[in-house]
């Protein structure tokens, strides 16, 4: 029976591996080559079952293209939100439990993957990044681990509920294969910090807790989950 | 047999120590069906490979299949768990609710879209109700492989109603496998992206523990 503890180890190490990402934005453009074009034919496929087994129409592929490059930089948007999140956390000094720190670090490491694959995908559909957003996040940090890692819990749990409500609006494959990778990840984050500040499988609200709607996850809509990021949104 | 496409083969092909992902996840599986005495391929595999991928009751019936591996895994180790902590056993239960909630819907639905549900397989798990380390540990494979079966068959999904129904499973999926980890002492998401699996994949990966 194989090692276990050096498959884990290897496993981290893939954490860490650059070819990762460039793998994942390969996987985004099609077979290699094929690119912007390939992505471009599989999102208004001629076979694509949303397209009902017919060709679409020219007009219709720009809608169905422009649609996914909104949701991804919607997407995008909050995982600048969340990586820059973390990044002020460990910056801030506030957390001093190594473990939990080291878990900050991995989590920021991880939304900035999902930063940089979501920027390129945009970029490959023709369309055009969205912009970092500038974050506010100082009350948060300056009240001190418990609530910042409270927030951590609801965001995480917030991210997976935004992801799960574009799931059905996705029409690209590739993109909504893509989605589906980073949903669950958001998910997994959801459900350990969540377990961490001690909240049980469901919380006292929405939002809150490990399994915090029980056997179905429950969607939200982009106004919705931007109703519940604005406070971390720098008025502009 | 099938000749079912990675949703993302890229992903799937990414290398752990000279192992691609999907290959690592199916051999951990293997590895502990080995000590459960999994052999050849089971006529179950043969008969579920046969069957084509062709539309959503086929995915949800797929869907099924390992909804109620992971339902019957459970309810085994709260009735056989003597030997596992409270802790461990609370964790159990949460998860069972979970597993046959999703039974029950991915049934529903089944039976909505005209088919017929498949039935329940018949499985055995040996000796991993013994202790919380054993049960724990093919836990966090049944978990990872629930999840990387949905995120691998979801893009073949063509109702949107279908495909949200099965988001909103895969999503509880991933906070059991990280909750799992979590008790462990394993990373949670272990990846940036979770990979995926094809049918034949997670046929391979839970075929150690289905008799028939």
């Amino acid at each position: 029976m194989p090692d276990t503890d050096t498959q884990t180890g290897a496993l981290q190490q893939l954490q860490d591996d650059p070819a990762t990402r460039k793998r994942f934005l390969r996987m985004i453009g099609g077979a290699g080559a094929a690119g912007a074009a390939g992505l471009l034919a599989a999102a208004c496929g001629g076979k694509d079952a949303n397209t009902g087994g017919r060709a679409a129409s020219t007009a219709a592929m720009s809608r169905s293209k422009n649609a996914d490059v909104s949701i991804v930089n919607y997407a995008l948007t909050l995982e600048y939100v969340e990586a820059d999140f973390y990044d002020q956390v460990v910056k801030s000094g506030q957390i001093t439990d190594r473990a939990t720190v080291d878990l900050a670090k991995r989590i920021a490491e991880v939304e900035r993957q999902h930063v940089e694959a979501l920027s390129g995908t945009v970029t490959k559909l023709g369309g055009k990044p969205a912009a970092k957003p500038a974050t506010r996040f100082d009350d948060v940090i300056a009240a001190g681990p418990e609530k910042i890692l409270r927030t951590a819990a609801t965001v995480e749990n917030l991210g997976a509920a935004a992801y799960l409500g574009q799931a059905g609006r996705i029409t690209s494959k590739e993109v909504l294969a893509a989605a589906l990778a980073i949903h669950t990840v958001e998910a997994r984050h959801a459900a350990a910090l969540n377990q961490l500040v001690g909240r049980g499988f469901t919380g006292g609200s929405a939002l809150e807790g490990s399994i915090p709607d029980g056997a179905f996850a429950e969607a939200m809509t982009m106004d919705q989950v931007l109703a519940r990021v604005k406070p971390f949104l720098a008025p502009s | 047999m099938a000749n079912i496409p990675l949703a993302s083969p890229e992903l799937a092909a990414v290398e752990v120590g000279g192992m691609s992902r999907s290959a690592f996840l199916v051999r951990g599986a293997l590895a502990t069906g080995a000590l459960v005495g999994g052999g050849a391929v089971s006529p179950f595999v043969r008969r579920a490979m046969a069957q084509e991928m062709g539309g959503d009751v086929d995915v949800l019936n797929f869907a099924l299949t390992l909804e109620y591996l992971e339902a019957t895994f459970y309810s085994r180790a709260i009735s056989k768990g003597r030997h596992m902590s409270g802790e461990t056993v609370r964790l159990a239960r949460e998860i069972r609710d979970n597993e046959m909630a999703h039974v029950g819907a991915l049934r529903e639905t089944i039976r909505q879209l005209g088919a017929t549900p498949v039935k329940a397989p018949t499985v055995g798990f040996g000796d991993v109700f013994t202790s919380d380390r054993a049960f724990l540990k093919l836990a966090q494979t049944l978990e990872d492989t629930g999840v990387s079966a949905y995120n691998g068959a979801a893009p073949q999904i063509r109702s949107r109603d279908v495909l949200a129904a099965a988001g909103s499973i895969v999503q509880v999926e991933a906070r059991h496998a990280a909750l799992i980890r979590l008790m462990r002492g394993e990373d949670p998401a272990p990846d940036a992206f979770d990979p995926s699996l094809d049918k034949q994949q997670v046929l391979m990966a839970v075929e150690p523990f289905v008799k028939a």
